[in-house]
């Protein structure tokens, strides 16, 4: 099971490596996440990992809590 | 539920506000000066080594508190800040090589700092060896607090003092503006909107991380003692 899994996430992985670079000129449409010179998408990014740092603590601190009742 | 307090909401905000905002506060770009955009590293570099600097104070705090009264708590609190204030110093000096790399050319440029901080760091490793390397429980709380305090009393020469002394790279050196950690021409009143909030939400989430590991340290020990 836990090799299959394995497998399948280097196979996402290729593909979508293979997705990216397949991805030239297109151009580029003018919403507010590719305005800025896309600083957004870095935004949006950076929020995330802090967004599930946060909720890893978070749930750390609650399994913490209930060790100690 | 988790242990209800302000601060770990206080601190979520502040470090989500710092993440965004911190990308879209407008920065100086004086002719001359080639920082450039990583100037907001000023808000991620920087409050590493801020956060560091509160976990090792509070460490020797403890650490002096354990050899006033021998408590098992303070020792257990005065390791694990010395272990996350070690972790945050790593982590700054890994952002700031990168930083350097693209600032100044080189990651590690022997700068007056950089060896200073690796320096300081050092002792901070030899604190957990020292610490290690001890069997009996007692001699390993008194003797890892006695050299707690030489190492803290080590690591402001060497990250402020010295850096002063020579021409660093860095602000604050000879011949420069600032101090070892800032300069205050590279930053605006806009900037500092940031900064403050992200020293104090980097060091506020490093407490809450250094008190889970404290509260695993206790509930650990009193296993051990109920066996």
């Amino acid at each position: 099971m836990n090799k299959l899994t394995r497998i399948i996430s280097v196979m996402l992985l290729t593909i979508t490596t293979i997705a990216a670079q397949a991805q030239t000129a297109v151009a580029e449409p003018e919403d507010f996440m590719h305005s800025n010179g896309k600083i957004y998408v870095v935004v949006a990014v950076v929020v995330t990992i802090l967004l599930g740092l946060f909720f890893y603590v978070y749930s750390l601190d609650r399994k913490i809590s209930k060790m100690e009742k | 539920m988790i242990r209800k307090s302000w601060w770990k909401l206080l601190s979520f905000i502040l470090l989500v506000y710092t993440c965004s905002y911190g990308f879209l506060v407008k920065v100086p770009s004086p002719p001359g000066v080639p920082l450039k955009q990583t100037i907001r590293n000023l808000f991620f570099h920087v409050p590493m080594w801020i956060a560091m600097m509160v976990c090792f104070t509070v460490s020797v705090v403890y650490a002096i508190k354990y050899l006033r009264k021998q408590d098992k708590v303070s020792e257990v609190y005065s390791t694990e800040f010395a272990r996350t204030g070690t972790f945050l110093g790593i982590m700054g000096l890994l952002t700031g090589m990168i930083w350097a790399q693209f600032q100044w050319g080189k990651a590690w440029s022997g700068d007056a700092k950089q060896n200073g901080t690796a320096i300081a760091l050092l002792m901070y490793f030899a604190y957990f060896v020292l610490k290690g390397s001890l069997n009996d429980e007692e001699k390993q709380a008194r003797i890892g607090a006695v050299y707690n305090i030489f190492a803290f009393f080590m690591l402001f020469p060497t990250i402020w003092i010295l850096p002063r002394l020579t021409e660093s790279l860095h602000p604050g050196g000879m011949g420069s503006e600032g101090n070892p950690g800032l300069n205050p021409k590279d930053t605006t009143n806009d900037m500092r909107t940031v900064m403050y909030p992200a020293f104090l939400g980097w060091t506020l989430l490093s407490v809450w991380i250094t008190t889970l590991r404290i509260r695993v340290q206790l509930i650990q020990q009193k296993k051990l003692d109920n066996e």
